[in-house]
C-alpha cells in the first residue's frame, strides 16, 4: 500500500494523521494519504514569498520549456509517488478506482493536461494578448509599440482547493508555474493523484520542488489554504460560490449550468444538431461543468427530447476498464440514490416529464453496496418555469426547455458555456452582450469542446497580476 | 505480585469505591430532604425505587438516558439539591447560539474539579504564583471562572479576554469568513496586549485554534510563545489530536513550553490525559475524574454495552457529585476504549473526535 506524504515547499512531511483512500468497488485500501492540519499550512504560508523568488531564477521561456518536458514525463514516465512509483497506467487505474471515472476518461484527462503543459507558449501568448512575458517576470517593460506597461503579481503563490470527482479541472492551475507563481494545492480526498504526479513531473523537468506545497487534509485545510494565499481557486457547489462571491482574492468554480440554444431561424432543422447535442451532454460521463445540462428551443421541444432519449436512453454502465465505458460511478455511498430521489420528487411535483424511461433498460438508478450509477436522463420541460428547467447533476442529465427566443437569454440564468445555433445577427449580438454567459460558442461547437487559448471563467493573468502605472522617466509635457 | 496484578487490584479497589460513591450519591439525590426537585419528580416515573434498587454503579443502567434537553430553560433551581439550598449558586450555560441554552447550576463543583486537575499539573511548567492568561470563552461559561480559580489556588491571578463564541458560530453559519478572521484577530489583540503589559504571565488556558493564532501572531512580530514568558499551557477541545500536538510542540512551542490536553464539558467536569510520548505516536488518552464522573465507551447502537478495549464507540458519561446527578448521557463524541492506567485505574478513552453522525453538521468556532 502506498504511503503518500504531505509536501511542504517541496519537502515530504509524514503526518500522524492519515486517511485511507479505498477502491470504490471493493473497498480495498489503495493508499494511506498523510493529512496536513490547518496550523501547518498557516506556518508554511509565512514563507510563501520564497516560492516565487525561486521560480524567478528561471526565465518564463525556460519554465515553459520545462513545462513541455514535464508534459512528456506526466504522460509517459514512471514517476515517484510517496514511498513507491507510478506508471501512467497505474495512474489511470488508481484514479479510476478512487473517483469512479472510467479509465479511458482518466487517460483522456491526462492527455488534456499534457496538451496544456506542452502548449504553454501559445496559451500564455493568448492569455496575455501578446505581452512580452519577461514583463510579468521583471514587473515592467516596454512593449513593441513603445508603451511602458507594468504588471505586479498579486500573490507569490496560488492556492487551489481541488475537487475529488473532476480530474479535468487541473488544466486551470498548470500555467501558474511558467508565470513564476508557486502552487499550494489542497487535493480532493479521492483524487490526490494528479497534483502529486504533476509535482513529480515538474520536478523531474527541473522545476524547483520548493515552489510546491501539497496539503491533503480535512475541512480546516481548505480554508487555511485560501486564507494564506492572496489568490486562490476553489471548486465547489452553489453554496461555495455564494460564500466567496465578490471576493477578489478567490476565483470560484462551481456548477456550470451549461446550455445549448437553438435560435428560431434554425430550430425547425433541429435534427441536424442532434449529435452535437448528445455529445455535449454525454462526453466525459456528463460529469463536467462544461457538459450541457439544458437545451433551449422555442418549439419542437418534445421531439428533441424524444430523439435525445432514443440516443442516450440505452447507454448502460460498463466496467471501469472497458475502453468504451460511458458513465462514471458515484463513489460516495448513497449519493446516486439521493440524486435519483431528488429527480423523482421534482418530476412528481412539477410539470416536467421524463422521456428516457422507455428507451432505458431498467431503472435510472443502479445501486451497489458501496457505489451507484445514474443512467442518462432526458426530461422535457414545457416552459422555463418548470422546476427542472435549470438543474445540473453530475451525470448525463439534460432538460429540454421550451421558451420563446426573446426570453431565452434572460431565462437561462447563469451559464458557464453556451453554444448557440443561430444565423440571426441580432440574436447573436444579444448573446455576445449578455453577461450571464461566460464562454460563448456561436456555431456548431460542443459545449465541452474547449479551446485552451481562451480564458476560462476569468483570465488567469488578470487574476494573478495587476496592471498598474510605472514610469522611469518624466511623462511628456502636457 | 506482578505489575498486572497490582493494576488489577487497583482496578478492583476503584470499582468498589465507585460503587460506594454511587450508593451515596443516589441516596443524596433521591432523598426528599436533600435531592433536587427535578429528580424527585422524575423518580415518580420510574418502575424502580432508586433508594432501594440502586446499590452499585452498574445499577445506574436502570435509569433512562439523561437528555440534555431537560437542562434548557427555568426555573434552574429545580436542579439545585435541597441539601445545598442557601449556598451561593452559579449558573453556567452551554450552547445557546440560537434558542435557549442548556444550563447547569453549580455551587462548588467547578472549584473541586479544577482543584483536582491542579494536582496533575507539573509545578515546573505551571509555577506557584505564576499569573495566567485565560484565552478562551467569556460570558456565562464555566471555563472562565474555573480557570480563574485554578490560577488562584496555584497562587496566581488570571487575566481574561472578551470572547463571545456564540457570535462566532453565527458568523460562520452566515458564511462571514472575513468577519470571523477579524473577530479572531480582535481576541488575539487582547491577548497580545495582556502579554505585553508586564503582567508576568507564565501559564495559559486556551484552545488549539487560539493557540495557533497567538503563536503565529507572536511569530510575525519576531517573538514566540516561549519568549513571551509562557511556560505551561492547558488546552482543551477535540481538535487536540496527536498530529496537532506534535505540530504544536515542533513548530509553535518548542521544547521549553509544556502543553497538556484535557477533555471536558460543563456537565462532566474535566478528564485528565495520560502522559503521552512520541513512541506512542502521541496517542491522547483521557480518564474521567472517578468517582465524581465516569466515562464509558459504548456500542453505537446499544449504549448499555461497554466495548472491549481498543474498540470504537460513543462516549457516554456519568456525573455523580452532590450537585449534579447524570446517570448516563451520550456525548457528541466518539473514540476508542482504553485500558486502565496505574494513575487512573479505570477505563479511558482515546482518539476523541466528534461523533461521525453529528460531525457533518457541527460548527467548530473560533475557540
Amino acid at each position: 500500500m502506498l504511503e503518500v506524504p504531505v509536501i511542504r515547499w517541496g519537502k515530504s512531511y509524514e503526518s500522524l494523521a492519515k486517511e485511507e483512500v479505498v477502491h470504490f468497488e471493493t473497498g480495498e485500501t489503495l493508499a494511506s494519504v498523510h493529512q496536513a492540519n490547518a496550523g501547518l499550512v498557516n506556518v508554511d504560508m509565512r514563507h510563501a514569498g520564497k516560492a516565487r523568488e525561486i521560480l524567478r531564477q528561471f526565465s518564463v521561456d525556460e519554465l515553459m520549456k520545462k513545462c513541455a518536458e514535464a508534459a512528456d514525463y506526466y504522460l509517459n514516465a514512471e514517476l515517484p509517488l510517496g514511498d513507491g512509483t507510478q506508471t501512467p497506467e497505474d495512474f489511470c487505474r488508481i484514479q479510476s478506482a478512487t473517483t469512479g471515472l472510467p479509465e479511458q476518461m482518466c487517460s483522456a484527462n491526462m492527455k488534456k493536461n499534457a496538451f496544456v503543459l506542452s502548449n504553454m507558449p501559445a496559451m500564455l501568448d493568448a492569455l496575455t494578448r501578446g505581452l512580452p512575458l519577461d514583463i510579468l517576470s521583471r514587473g515592467y517593460g516596454m512593449e513593441d509599440r513603445g508603451v511602458m506597461v507594468s504588471y505586479q503579481a498579486n500573490s507569490p503563490v496560488m492556492g487551489l482547493v481541488l475537487p475529488s470527482n473532476s480530474p479535468g479541472v487541473h488544466t486551470l492551475w498548470i500555467p501558474a508555474i511558467p508565470l513564476q507563481i508557486g502552487l499550494v494545492l489542497k487535493p480532493g480526498s479521492q483524487e490526490p493523484w494528479t497534483p502529486y504526479r504533476m509535482f513529480e513531473a515538474f520536478a523531474k523537468a527541473g522545476v524547483p520542488r520548493e515552489a510546491f506545497s501539497i496539503y491533503p487534509g480535512g475541512h480546516d485545510v481548505g480554508p487555511a489554504v485560501m486564507d494564506g494565499c492572496e489568490r486562490s481557486m476553489i471548486f465547489g457547489g452553489t453554496q461555495t460560490i455564494e460564500m466567496y462571491k465578490g471576493d477578489p482574492r478567490v476565483q470560484v468554480h462551481g456548477p456550470g449550468f451549461s446550455k445549448f440554444i437553438l435560435g428560431d431561424d434554425v430550430v425547425d432543422q433541429w435534427e441536424n444538431y442532434l449529435d452535437l447535442m448528445v455529445d455535449s451532454v454525454l462526453i466525459n460521463g456528463g460529469r463536467s461543468c462544461i457538459n450541457c445540462s439544458g437545451i433551449w428551443a422555442s418549439r419542437h421541444g418534445k421531439e428533441i427530447a424524444e430523439a435525445l432519449a432514443q440516443k442516450m436512453g440505452p447507454v448502460e454502465p460498463l466496467p471501469m476498464t472497458d475502453p468504451a465505458a460511458p458513465l462514471a460511478a458515484f463513489t460516495v455511498e448513497g449519493a446516486a440514490k439521493a440524486i435519483h430521489e431528488q429527480i423523482e420528487d421534482k418530476l412528481k411535483e412539477g410539470n416536467a416529464t421524463e422521456v428516457t424511461e422507455k428507451y432505458r433498460q431498467g431503472e435510472r438508478l443502479v445501486e451497489e453496496d458501496r457505489y451507484g450509477f445514474l443512467k442518462p436522463t432526458v426530461v422535457y420541460c414545457p416552459d422555463a418555469d418548470s422546476n427542472l428547467a435549470n438543474t445540473e447533476y453530475m451525470f448525463p442529465f439534460v432538460s429540454v426547455v421550451e421558451c420563446p427566443e426573446k426570453e431565452m437569454i434572460k431565462r437561462i440564468g447563469s451559464t458557464l458555456v453556451c453554444t448557440a445555433i443561430t444565423e440571426n445577427e441580432k440574436f447573436q449580438q444579444q448573446l455576445v452582450d449578455s453577461t450571464n454567459i461566460d464562454r460563448l460558442n456561436i456555431g456548431e461547437v460542443r459545449t465541452n469542446a474547449m479551446n485552451w487559448l481562451q480564458p476560462h471563467e476569468g483570465n488567469l493573468i488578470d487574476f494573478l497580476f495587476r496592471a498598474r502605472a510605472f514610469q522611469n522617466s518624466p511623462p511628456p509635457a502636457h | 505480585m506482578t505489575v498486572t496484578d497490582e493494576l488489577q487490584t487497583k482496578v478492583q479497589e476503584a470499582q468498589e469505591k465507585l460503587d460506594a460513591h454511587t450508593r451515596e450519591c443516589v441516596q443524596w439525590h433521591f432523598n426528599p430532604e436533600t435531592g433536587c426537585p427535578f429528580w424527585l419528580n422524575k423518580a415518580k416515573e420510574f418502575d424502580f425505587n432508586p433508594l432501594t434498587d440502586v446499590n452499585c454503579f452498574e445499577d445506574l443502567k436502570k435509569f433512562p438516558l439523561f437528555e440534555d434537553e431537560w437542562l434548557r430553560g427555568g426555573p434552574v433551581r429545580r436542579w439545585l439539591p435541597k441539601g445545598l439550598e442557601g449556598r451561593p449558586t452559579y449558573v453556567f450555560e452551554t450552547g445557546g447560539t440560537t434558542g435557549i441554552p442548556k444550563s447547569r447550576v453549580v455551587v462548588d463543583d467547578f472549584r473541586i474539579d479544577y482543584e483536582m486537575f491542579s494536582e496533575t499539573l507539573p509545578d515546573e511548567f505551571f509555577p506557584e504564583g505564576g499569573n495566567w492568561l485565560m484565552l478562551g470563552p467569556s460570558g456565562p461559561r464555566r471555563l472562565r471562572l474555573a480557570v480563574e480559580h485554578l490560577a488562584q489556588i496555584r497562587g496566581g491571578i488570571s487575566f481574561c479576554v472578551d470572547l463571545d463564541p456564540r457570535w462566532v458560530v453565527k458568523l460562520i453559519k452566515r458564511g462571514k469568513i472575513q468577519e470571523v478572521k477579524e473577530y479572531s484577530n480582535h481576541v488575539i489583540d487582547q491577548a497580545m496586549t495582556i502579554l505585553s503589559a508586564g503582567h508576568e504571565i507564565k501559564c495559559m488556558f486556551t484552545t488549539p485554534k487560539l493557540l495557533e493564532a497567538l503563536a503565529l501572531r507572536l511569530m510575525d512580530e519576531g517573538s514566540s510563545i516561549a519568549e513571551s514568558g509562557i511556560k505551561g499551557i492547558f488546552c482543551g477541545g477535540t481538535e487536540f489530536t496527536p498530529q496537532w500536538y506534535r505540530f504544536a510542540r515542533e513548530e509553535l512551542l518548542g521544547e521549553d513550553v509544556y502543553i497538556t490536553p484535557t477533555y471536558g464539558n460543563t456537565l462532566m467536569g474535566l478528564a485528565c490525559g495520560k502522559p503521552f510520548t512520541q513512541e506512542d505516536n502521541y496517542k491522547i488518552t483521557y480518564y474521567a475524574p472517578q468517582p465524581r464522573a465516569v466515562i464509558e465507551v459504548v456500542d453505537f447502537d446499544d449504549h448499555k454495552k461497554i466495548l472491549e478495549y481498543g474498540e470504537t464507540g460513543r462516549v457516554k458519561l456519568y456525573t455523580l457529585t452532590n450537585e449534579l446527578f447524570i446517570p448516563g448521557f451520550l456525548e457528541r463524541d466518539e473514540g476508542e476504549r482504553e485500558e486502565p492506567h496505574e494513575k487512573y485505574p479505570w477505563g479511558g478513552v482515546s482518539g476523541v473526535r466528534p461523533y461521525h453522525i453529528f460531525a457533518k453538521t457541527t460548527t467548530v468556532g473560533v475557540y
